[in-house]
């Protein structure tokens, strides 16, 4: 099994291993921040660059470091592998600006988001962003779009990390979700505002780092942080049956799907689970959800 | 002057199969066929020729990289999305001579073992497309394509594909997917396409120009082409040069020869247009870094500068530029260094496939600030900031367009900062759309109104 060295600690990983899922055996913590890759979506990753690490060693027969940052997503470990992470100013000056550039487009509506308190790119920003914006010309600006009657597409506060198109591919049938028009002028529609009707298109929900996508069942019915969060599952026919509650008091304010530690949606949940089951006798709790203790959401001073 | 590449070109008729077989066109498949098809990739290593779409990589090399053991079928794809402003020379040598790169294609598919492969046309250049399906007609009715060539055991079929015109496609892994019919989107690699490229197989993917030399290397052999030029870069160039010159075209030079005698001498730019100065130069195609006279003609240690991989390249980035793929660009002193780069930002801004963040965001940002100072309303601190923003593409994104969007913008600041100042300190000075910033006179005050910039 090849040994690969992250910021002086080494630890071994089976073949096969990306960079990115060797750090995160590490501590999920200081793993590379992830904004597009998604380890349940096949082909996700490689394209917002804030995973970017510097390989000093390239393996045991090759000392040679990589020529350029590498997206730790999607490089493969190899024997002897020595790499930085939080450990090299240069990393940590490409992620800046990664942040930065990810930032001058967006909206910043963070008091008006829904997805604000678990939001990617809100916590990657508060890591790794400036004070102060160096950018003074207009913001790309989008109409918010509906995308069916449950899901609500904020165009202005994507990112373009592709990974509801991965979601939509690879989880609903048919190909109604996708990118349209290029560079900065991309952006995430259905085919003629197609509404996406689908068992399990609730996900794209969960997938997506920012406000971009929301629940519009959940729309401004509350802050994240009034909620508490419980693990609950249920008999399911199309789905695992595991959810996440949501909850402001007894009342089931939203489901989503459960995540691991650094975010990502372990187990998809299909439509009915998670639009339709919005009660408290639907479902068998079984407690507290785990929320990171550095998360707004885990301050939870206001709900009872 | 040697030809390899337009040889014959003086005659209208090559553009046909007689024509072409007149000027001793397709005998290198009947030598090629004789040979073991290693043999000729030894050959094409022992020729020196590197990679003529822009970053210079041996083609030999190249050929060897490409995954004999798998099972799965081989493929060759030319690149001749030819889409870099001021490179136009792959159009050229297509619309004259189509048979040519035909010839290299089958030659070349003998050696790497590919049964099917495809030449990938720009958009734009339907025309062309046009003229390779003809010849590529005359050439399956002559018998060098289609099932067993010439009486080998040896088969192959060719595809002319046309591409939706974006300049993205023609980063090689995002022809790949453009070829598989999806969206133009670059590849991440690894895995490279001579492990897997089209549909998952081997695939070694070349310029038009590289592919076109092949066949002259396999007639005279590798060690013939090797002579011509010098040290590692060997054999014939074609560039293309436009801008304020008195002879725009497509020429074809022997590697080596003085960028100086390229500008000035009668059989290749013919100097200056109306006799002015010269003020800079982008040698090697819009992405490669822009110089200014005194670095073009001479290195910064006072060597004369050479058309040749290195000479261009010596300095780094400091005071050195790339071959690029040979589209030279010429500007006098009329024109405007700030308008000139916030043109190609604008180039590269609209081409962004818009996949990978740094790219997608930081080309419009630079495009932005480039039209700001331009424009006169730019500050000292929006050089920088440009600077700045360059530097936080370039070596982060997917492909190279990151990098060729961020080197024009860099060097542009680097080699004519005072004029980006001027911008800045006069802007009364600089809204009409013909303002020129005097560089020649390397003085902020002074100005002087070009008519019009021809
Ligand atoms: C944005 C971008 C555009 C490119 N455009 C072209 C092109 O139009 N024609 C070309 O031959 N190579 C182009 N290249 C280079 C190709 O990726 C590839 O390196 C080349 O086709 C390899 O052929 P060669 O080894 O014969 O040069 C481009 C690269 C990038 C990053
Ligand atoms: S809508 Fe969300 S998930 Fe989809 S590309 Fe944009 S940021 Fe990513
Ligand atoms: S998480 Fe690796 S590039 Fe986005």
């Amino acid at each position: 099994m090849p040994k690969i060295t992250i910021d002086s600690i080494e630890v071994e990983v089976v073949q096969g291993t990306t960079i990115m899922d060797a750090a995160r055996q590490i501590d999920p913590h200081t793993a590379p921040p992830a904004m597009c890759y998604h380890s349940g979506l096949n082909g996700s990753g490689g394209k917002c660059r804030t995973c970017l690490v510097k390989v000093v060693q390239t393996s045991e027969t090759n000392p040679r470091p990589m020529p350029k940052l590498v997206p730790a997503c999607r490089t493969l470990v190899e024997d002897g592998m020595k790499v930085e992470n939080n450990s090299s100013p240069e990393v940590i000056s490409a992620r800046k600006g990664i942040v930065e550039l990810l930032l001058i487009n967006h909206p910043l509506d963070c008091p008006v988001c829904d997805q604000a308190g678990e939001c990617d790119l809100q916590n990657l920003t508060f890591q790794h962003g400036a004070e102060t914006t160096r950018y003074t010309e207009d913001r790309r600006r989008y109409p918010t779009k509906s995308l069916g009657n449950l899901i609500q597409l904020h165009m202005n506060r994507c990112i373009l990390c592709f990974r509801c198109v991965y979601a939509a591919d690879q989880l609903t049938d048919g190909r109604d979700h996708g990118v349209l028009n290029r560079g900065d002028a991309s952006e995430i529609g259905t085919y003629i505002e197609k509404s996406i009707d689908n068992d399990f298109s609730g996900n794209l929900i969960d997938v997506c780092p920012v406000g971009a996508l929301t629940d519009k069942t959940f729309r401004f019915k509350s802050r994240v942080w009034f909620t508490k969060p419980v693990y609950a599952h249920r008999q399911c026919e199309t789905c695992c049956g595991k959810g996440v509650l949501w909850l402001k008091g007894h009342e089931v304010l939203r489901i989503t799907g459960r995540r691991n530690a650094v975010g990502e949606v372990t187990e998809f949940i299909c439509n009915t689970c998670r639009f339709e089951s919005k009660s408290l006798h639907h479902w068998e709790v079984e407690g507290p959800a785990p929320i990171d203790q550095r998360s707004v959401i885990s301050q939870n001073h206001y709900t009872s | 002057m040697v030809k390899l590449l337009l040889d014959g070109i003086e005659d209208p008729s090559i553009r046909y199969l007689n024509g072409y077989r007149a000027h001793g066109g397709y005998q290198s498949i009947e030598k090629a066929i004789t040979m073991s098809p290693l043999d000729i990739v030894e050959e094409v290593k022992k020729s020196g020729l590197r990679g003529r779409g822009g970053a210079g990589f041996s083609t030999g090399m190249k050929w060897s990289f490409l995954d004999r053991k798998s099972d799965k079928p081989r493929y060759l794809v030319c690149n001749a999305d030819e889409s870099e402003p001021g490179t136009f020379k792959d159009r050229y040598l297509m619309e004259k001579i189509p048979h040519r790169l035909i010839e290299g294609m089958i030659v070349s598919s003998y050696a790497l073992g590919v049964r099917h492969a495809f030449i990938y046309v720009r958009g734009e250049l339907i025309w062309v497309a046009k003229h390779l399906e003809h010849a590529v007609g005359e050439a399956y009715s002559a018998g060098y394509l289609g099932n067993h060539i010439l009486g080998s055991n040896f088969s192959l079929d060719l595809t002319i594909h046309v591409g939706a015109g974006a300049y993205i496609c023609g980063e090689e892994s995002a022809l790949l997917e453009s070829l598989e019919g999806k969206r133009g989107y670059p590849r991440i690699k690894p895995p490279f396409p001579a492990v897997s490229g089209l549909y998952g197989c081997p695939t070694v993917i070349n310029n038009v120009e590289s592919i076109a030399a092949v066949p002259w290397i396999v007639t005279h052999g590798g060690d013939a082409y090797s002579k011509i030029g010098v040290d590692k870069s060997t054999g014939t160039k074609l560039i293309s040069a436009s801008g304020h010159i008195n002879r725009p075209g497509v020429y074809e030079i022997e590697l080596g020869l003085p960028v100086e005698e390229f500008i000035y001498s009668e059989s290749y730019c013919g100097g200056i247009k109306n006799g002015r100065a010269l003020k800079a130069v982008i040698a090697g195609g819009s992405s490669v870094p822009i110089l200014p006279a005194e670095l073009i003609l001479k290195t910064a240690s006072g060597q004369p500068r050479l058309m040749t991989y290195e000479s261009l390249n010596d300095g780094g980035f400091t005071s050195g530029t790339m071959l690029g793929s040979g589209g030279f660009i010429v500007m006098d002193d009329t024109t405007c260094i700030v308008r000139n780069t916030w043109n190609l930002a604008r180039f590269y801004h609209h081409e962004s496939c818009g996949q990978c963040s740094p790219c997608r965001e930081g080309t419009g940002w630079m495009e932005k600030i480039l039209h700001r100072i331009e424009h006169g309303h730019g500050t000292q601190a929006d050089i920088d900031l440009l600077v700045d923003v360059s530097k936080k593409i370039e070596g982060n994104t997917i492909c190279a367009l990151g990098d060729a969007a961020a080197w024009p913008v860099a060097s542009a600041v680097r080699h004519f900062r005072h004029e980006f100042e001027f911008h800045v300190r006069h802007p009364d000075q600089v809204t009409a759309p013909n303002h020129v910033a005097n560089a020649a006179a390397y003085k902020y005050e002074e100005i002087t109104h070009a008519k019009n910039n021809d």
